[in-house]
């Protein structure tokens, strides 16, 4: 391993280990505060965000029938949702007519041994895969490495992710916590260990470095028989498979290869082929700021001599039936996966992806991961609190997905979960004081007296010093408002002339 | 009970009760009347870097084998059902597709040249429906140059409208210039897979 590598990955910040990505991960707030020490990711990631922030207002802004379309995008899903069983049956009539064999997976581990047994039957020692965040979260990679069978990314960012050693921190943008430089590196140090090495002149320059990766995964594109792929949008009306992208790998894995594994989550689906008409206006624009994607690819079983000839999709639960059942968060199941949430977010910005300790980080991670696995652990319990509820991912999602609202609701799911006994009480003895006029005045009074007192106060111990850690305790008024005004009033009755304008 | 009835029965118990909306449909179906769909087709797709030139479509012939000069292409795959009439003043080596080659096959090929299903102005994307003179969706993905001639009247002029005119029963290839990244600190940089070069001949 080089030098420059090794610096970096003993630098400050997280760096969790593909595989055991997330395994041993401290909760957020514990990750986050390592998150903030690492001034690249930090440096990366205001760049990144900030760019795209804009770029993301201009094409939105281009368009004035935008709220009409989020609308309406959110209404598609919605009504889809509600009838998803009957959708779903429709989706695997329609796809088995047109060639596909449709697999259903109750949670991650079946839905990778389906995937396994497909590529085992085809004795693939190597598979290609396009960016898939469903096969990230079931950690698909992971089981097939352990069946002997190498899977190979072939997004640029996630080629990136995968030669670098680390997981991705963004779901758009994987390697976003990377700059040129240690992707020069990274290239130049380990594509010769897996296939075509980088060339010796390799610099950092963007284009140089997409040159490297084309080369490098050329070959595996030509020569592989068996690819996996997720989906963006599955039609029910017509079987029909989407798949979003940029850079020309997914036409290549959706195109070249014998045989094709999409796994699809349940709530991928929309009703009908016209629907696409609302979706693929609103997640270019909201994905990569662009009115449209350079490529998309949308295909329906087999098409003979065309594309691969033997297709299969696998239909995945994995705990979202779990997260339809849930009135509030339900919504979070509208989610098309375009990250507008994330480059909005402060929080996100500040810490990045690996301190959510999830695939799917940012704001809608944490609404998403307590939904779907509920909040025992308290890795899931900890998410709905990364927020500073301001609302900035509400208004920039495509589907209007209320994820303030969510999040307040997962909050007092964590907490009848995991009770904070002080917590509870110090609420308790809020409402006491709070709950009679005079006795309110009592304490107001007697507060008045050693008010000055607590400003003095620095540090308080256990949980309450959660606040004095970054915040005063504020001063107390000598007199409160109630005083004062009594005074004020019995002075004007006494006073002869009515004169008493001004007084403090 | 298996993972289809397994997860049939969690979805139809979690929705029991579900709110199903009425669907709005208040977006713009079509750009207002007056709009040239070609000079905002051109400009739009020639904002993602693509080569445009916007002709008469007598000119086709002459500007195919021009623009296959300009870029040195020394062999051309077609799909079989391309007119011959297009390629009178190319002069490179001119493959017309089996049907049967395939990726590592046609890995050495310089450039193809197709038609299209339809195009969209607002977005400036081109849509393949591997239909009458497009091919097979391989021979427009291996090549480095994609020369694509549009007629005008293959243009429309919003992502609705464009819905209406492909079917979904065929593999659709959606084009919008040519292949791009922004992984690498969000910079946008043209060429991974796919053609790293587009020319769209728009013809009148």
């Amino acid at each position: 391993m080089s030098n420059r590598l090794a610096r970096t990955d003993q630098g400050p910040g997280l760096h969790p280990k593909p595989g055991v990505a997330f395994l041993g991960m401290p909760a957020f707030p514990q990750a986050a505060k390592v998150a903030l020490g690492d001034d690249q990711l930090r440096t990366n990631l205001g760049r990144a965000t900030d760019t795209i922030r804009t770029k993301r207002l201009a094409v939105v802004g281009e368009m004035p029938d935008w709220q009409d379309l989020r609308e309406s995008a959110a209404a598609i899903k919605d009504h889809t949702l509600a009838n998803l069983d009957r959708y779903l049956v429709q989706f695997e009539e329609a796809a088995t007519a047109a060639g596909a064999t449709v697999h259903w997976a109750v949670d991650a581990e079946e839905a990778c041994r389906i995937g396994v047994e497909i590529a085992n039957r085809h004795n693939a020692q190597d598979v290609i895969k396009v960016k898939s965040m469903a096969t990230q979260e079931i950690e698909l990679n992971e089981a097939l490495e352990a069946a002997g069978i190498h899977a190979w990314e072939t997004d640029l960012a996630e080629l990136i992710v995968q030669l670098g050693g680390d997981t991705p921190s963004h779901f758009l943008v994987p390697a976003i916590h990377r700059n040129r430089h240690e992707i020069a590196d990274i290239f130049t140090d380990r594509m010769g260990e897996v296939g075509r090495p980088a060339p010796d002149d390799l610099t950092a320059e963007p284009r140089r470095l997409a040159e490297a990766a084309r080369l490098h995964l050329r070959d595996k594109f030509l020569d592989t028989t068996v690819a996996f792929s997720g989906a963006n949008f599955a039609i029910a009306e017509t079987g029909t498979l989407v798949v979003v992208e940029s850079e020309g790998n997914g036409r290549m894995c959706l195109t070249c290869p014998e045989v094709l594994v999409s796994v699809v989550g349940i709530e991928k689906l929309l009703p009908s082929f016209s629907d696409l008409e609302v979706f693929m206006q609103v997640l270019p624009r909201s994905s990569t700021a662009e009115r449209m994607n350079p490529y998309t690819t949308m295909w329906t079983g087999v098409t003979p001599g065309d594309g691969p000839q033997e297709l299969h999709i696998i239909l995945i639960d994995n705990g979202r039936t779990r997260a339809l059942a849930d009135e509030v968060g339900r919504q979070a199941l509208r989610c098309i996966r375009c990250s507008a949430c994330l480059n909005v977010c402060p929080v996100y910005e500040r810490v990045g992806g690996h301190a959510y300790g999830s695939v799917y980080p940012g704001p809608i991670g944490a609404i998403l991961n307590p939904l779907l696995h509920g909040v025992s652990d308290e890795h899931d319990a900890a998410l709905p609190f990364a927020s500073s509820l301001c609302g900035a991912c509400y208004e920039a999602c495509p589907v209007a997905i209320d994820i303030p609202t969510v999040l307040i609701d997962q909050r007092a799911a964590a907490i009848r979960e995991h009770p904070e006994p002080a917590e509870a009480a110090t609420m308790k003895l809020a409402g006491w004081a709070l709950g009679d006029a005079r006795r309110l005045g009592r304490l107001q009074r007697l507060a008045g007296r050693f008010g000055g007192l607590a400003s003095k106060i620095r540090w308080l111990p256990g949980k309450l010093g959660g606040w004095t850690r970054s915040r005063r305790i504020p001063a107390v008024p000598e007199k409160s408002f109630r005083q004062w005004w009594a005074e004020r009033e019995s002075e004007s009755e006494t006073a002869q002339d009515g004169d008493d304008h001004g007084r403090a | 009970m298996d993972a289809r009835e397994h997860i049939l029965s969690s979805v139809r118990s979690a929705i029991t009760g579900a709110v199903d909306p009425a669907i709005p449909r208040g977006y713009h179906r079509s750009l207002g009347d007056g709009t040239d769909l070609v000079d905002l087709f051109a400009e739009r797709v020639g904002d993602y870097r693509a080569e445009v030139h916007v002709i008469d479509a007598e000119e086709l012939p002459r500007r195919i084998g021009r623009v296959l000069g300009e870029h040195k292409t020394k062999s051309l795959i077609i799909p079989s059902d391309l007119s011959a009439k297009w390629l009178i003043t190319t002069s490179c080596q001119v493959i017309p597709d089996d049907g049967r080659t395939d990726a590592a096959g046609l890995d050495g090929v310089d450039a193809v040249l197709t038609g299209c299903a339809a195009a969209v102005a607002l977005t400036g994307t081109i849509v393949l429906d591997a239909g009458p003179l497009q091919g097979r969706r391989l021979i427009s993905l291996i090549p480095d140059l994609h020369v694509c001639v549009v007629p005008a009247s293959s243009i429309v002029g919003t992502v609705p409208e464009v819905m209406e005119r492909i079917d979904a029963t065929h593999p659709l290839t959606w084009i919008s210039g040519p292949s791009a990244t922004s992984d690498i600190e969000l910079d946008r940089v043209e060429g991974v897979h796919g053609p790293r070069t587009l020319v769209v001949l728009i013809t009148r």
